[in-house]
């Protein structure tokens, strides 16, 4: 088995995979997206490796593995940045429902006791 | 949204793990300001913090998880704002700022048509001191931060603080849970809103629990996380302003 045909499978499973999880609802569309392009160009730059080879030649760059090399960490680098952007998202979103509930907590402690202090008695109103 | 308060001034506690001094905090506040309202928002605390509050009869938010200062603050801001509140102040739960000198704040915001008032520590009043490059971060601060907010600020990481009704409504909608942004990020907030701040200078008690930290580390990290607050605070886009009536 070439080198070539170990990364295709790699990717056809990766991509399998992906859309196992986006098919279940495990993960989300804005987030699959950037692994399903990546898992595609890796397809193609497997499929026909002249285009990777054409591609350095383009940008200047030696080794033609290096550039898939350089690619790959800056792709992961993206998807570093936009989990960390996301998780700040969900910070910011889950400190708004805390104070939310610590609001209405509040309320209802207020609610349940003007309810029960005018007449001693529980009325079933 | 129902208007329960009948007087208009809230006093804001955030309290973390404060059950030592929480309660005479707020015995003391309501020997000093018997017309004001005490709201405890109690920070997830794992201690008896929410008991103590509520057993000296106040009103006390319980956040279900620790927001930090911040969080704490703007939970207390938008309580303020929804019960229709003019005025706050926010007190430290340590016991460290005097309550009886909330009324110099009050004065102050009267006499000088100031939306915000701090009570500041270096202002020639009391003898609370800091040394070494925790002074000369602090200094640095006060100079970037007076000119941002047009007046002379000496104390800009004091937390002891007094909002009317449009710094409430700003607030409510808009206070940073970053580090250091319960001081420094809020007063950028409010001064690119247009709100003038000014301050007055107070006497510091002694914290009951724990000194001021003068370890060199501890202050060189402190000016670089607050170099980093004040840089991103100031290149921040300027954010609408809520408008009043529409819930914040």
């Amino acid at each position: 088995m070439s080198a070539y045909t170990f990364a295709i499978a790699l990717c056809v499973i990766v991509v399998g995979l992906l859309f196992h999880l986006l098919r279940t609802r495990r993960i989300r569309e804005k987030y699959a997206g950037i692994w399903m392009a990546l898992a595609v160009a890796v397809v193609i730059v497997g499929l026909f490796p002249e285009l990777a080879i054409w591609l350095s030649g383009v940008v200047g760059v030696q080794t033609p593995v290096n550039l898939v090399f350089a690619m790959a960490f800056v792709v992961l680098l993206a998807v570093c940045i936009q989990l960390s952007a996301e998780v700040s998202n969900l910070e910011e979103e889950t400190r708004t429902l805390a104070e939310e509930i610590a609001l209405l907590r509040l309320e209802v402690k207020d609610l349940a006791e003007c309810r029960q202090s005018p007449s001693d008695r529980p009325s079933p109103d | 949204m129902p208007q329960f308060a009948q007087s208009r001034l809230l006093v804001i506690i955030p309290a973390w793990n404060e059950q030592e001094t929480l309660g005479d905090v707020i015995r003391e506040v309501r020997l000093a300001l018997p017309d004001a309202h005490v709201l405890v928002v109690n920070d997830g605390s794992t201690d008896r913090t929410s008991e103590v509050a509520t057993e000296a009869s106040a009103r006390v938010l319980d956040l279900p998880i620790n927001l930090g200062v911040g969080g704490a603050m703007r939970a207390g801001y938008t309580y303020a704002f929804r019960q229709g509140f003019d005025r706050t102040v926010q007190l430290d739960a340590d016991g460290q700022h005097d309550p009886a000198a909330v009324w110099d704040l009050l004065r102050a915001m009267d006499s000088e048509h100031a939306d915000i008032v701090i009570g500041a520590r270096f202002a020639g009043v009391g003898d609370y001191t800091v040394r070494g490059p925790r002074k000369w971060s602090m200094r640095l601060l006060s100079v970037v931060l007076s000119r941002v907010a047009g007046t002379r600020l000496t104390d800009t990481t004091s937390g002891f603080k007094a909002c009317n009704r449009p710094a409430i409504r700003l607030f409510a909608s808009n206070y940073p849970a970053e580090y250091l942004g319960d001081t420094i990020e809020s007063l950028v907030i409010a001064a690119r809103a247009g709100l003038r701040v000014r301050q007055v200078g107070v006497e510091m008690r002694p914290r009951a629990g724990g000194r001021p930290s003068h370890s060199p580390v501890k202050a060189a990290v402190f000016l670089i996380r607050a170099l980093l607050a004040l840089v991103i605070a100031l290149s921040r886009p300027n954010e609408p302003v809520a408008i009043e009536g529409v819930s914040a």
